[in-house]
């Protein structure tokens, strides 16, 4: 896991980076993550911030509480954090791919083509 | 046990006319490891003096607990002012240590122990000691004595890279077996600031900024873009421009201030790039430069 930069919110970072896990299946459904203190510790962050990231996680549903053993990844996590990026994939990845390439001259029709052929490929 | 301290329009003149604090109204709630910042001069140290009475405010109010700790012994114990290097020359380290628990309550001798060993201090006459070794050993003395509110005042003078290190790590983990409240005056900011649950910063004896520190960091934009289109969007947006570098037709403004999603997208539109500031660079900007300033890239 990265290091911490001093820049945007912190318990935002702790948020995105066990998110980061969960997507990628570091972190399994219903595996236990780091208490807040050991997370703390670790990477030497305020407690108080470390507890803020972990209940931005909990409001969102990515992780539960088992109170007085610690918190867990919920089952479903990695499909809702699919589901959230597949939200933002259009506005995120796709506009700004049409704008990059009608600033430098590629037609759309050559962009289209070209994922048909990496479809063909094996891409589905 | 923490306790609470409260500062109400606390200000402080020196007897040759300086006004070191001029009406500090700052809270901290008992548990809150707080970063003081400001520049040299600022009232760090005059704040940090007030606290500890060894100074009394010469207006306003210092509480701690509710309660003026001045001439109260029973309070002022559980308040400990370390500054930048241990004193005490002529004492051997493991005298000044034993002593050091006498005068307090809620001393860990065994902690102090273990502090000796991690800092590698050995036991001679304090003036022996190199500055680096001086100054861990008044680390130690603010992290074996446990005091309710334990200050530091530039703690770290002399200490190198490592340990400095230890000592964060030993501040932070004490901190979650023992909860105090823990006030650190510092200029390796970004050293420390993850530490930090909240941020003041002190400017020529005005408290410019006290805000949790992540609230603080949410707070500081760099735009940049077209200058047109960057002053239109900090101007609508209603941020405090701190500084701006320009080159050709582009202008960066380092802006301060709360921006929602909506303006968030209104700057993309227009063209412009949002990017997060450190928050070293966010002190710079609110301690002392008053004036916007104009420079070029």
């Amino acid at each position: 896991m990265a290091a911490f930069d001093g820049r945007s919110p912190i318990y935002r970072q702790i948020a995105e980076q066990i998110a980061a896990d969960i997507l990628s299946g570091a972190l399994e459904p219903d595996a236990q993550v780091m208490s807040t203190n050991q997370f703390a510790a670790h990477f030497r962050i305020n407690p108080a911030t470390v507890a803020k990231g972990f209940q931005q996680l909990v409001d969102d549903g990515l992780l539960y509480k088992k109170r007085g053993i610690g918190m867990f990844v919920s089952p479903d996590a990695p499909e809702r954090l699919r589901a959230r990026h597949r939200e933002r994939f259009m506005a995120e990845v796709v506009d700004p791919m049409i704008a990059e390439a009608h600033l430098i001259g590629i037609d759309l029709d050559d962009v289209v083509t070209r994922i048909d052929q990496r479809r063909q490929d094996g891409h589905r | 046990m923490t306790l609470d301290l409260e500062l109400r329009g606390a200000s402080l003149r020196y007897d040759d006319g300086t006004e070191a604090l001029r009406g500090i109204d700052l809270s901290v709630p008992g548990g809150t490891i707080l970063g003081l910042l400001g520049r040299n001069g600022a009232g760090k140290s005059s704040l940090m003096s007030l606290v500890a009475s060894l100074r009394r405010p010469t207006d306003g109010q210092v509480l701690i607990g509710g309660r003026d700790p001045w001439e109260d012994a029973e309070l002022t114990a559980r308040v400990a002012l370390v500054g930048e290097a241990a004193e005490g020359g002529a004492w051997k380290v493991r005298d000044a240590v034993t002593s050091a628990g006498r005068l307090r309550p809620t001393w860990d001798a065994a902690y102090a122990d273990r502090l000796l060993d991690l800092f590698e201090i050995p036991n001679v006459k304090i003036a022996k000691l190199s500055r680096g070794k001086r100054a861990a050993l008044a680390c130690l003395f603010g992290l074996a004595g446990r005091a309710p509110i334990t200050m530091y005042d530039e703690p770290y003078l002399g200490m190198d890279a490592p340990a400095r290190y230890a000592f964060y790590d030993e501040v932070l983990s004490d901190y979650m077996v023992h909860p105090r409240t823990v006030i650190l005056s510092t200029h390796h900011i970004d050293e420390v600031a993850s530490l930090f649950g909240r941020v003041a910063i002190l400017d020529d004896g005005r408290l410019v900024t006290d805000d949790e520190t992540d609230s603080l960091r949410a707070r500081g934009t760099e735009v940049t873009g077209p200058a047109a289109a960057v002053d239109e969007f900090t101007g609508a947006a209603g941020l405090r421009v701190l500084s701006t570098r320009s080159l050709g037709g582009t202008k960066a403004a380092v802006t301060y201030g709360d921006l929602t999603d909506v303006a968030r997208r209104r700057a993309a539109d227009a063209g412009l790039e949002l990017g997060p500031i450190p928050l070293q660079d966010l002190f710079v900007h609110l301690s002392g430069a008053t004036q916007p300033e104009e420079a070029s890239l």
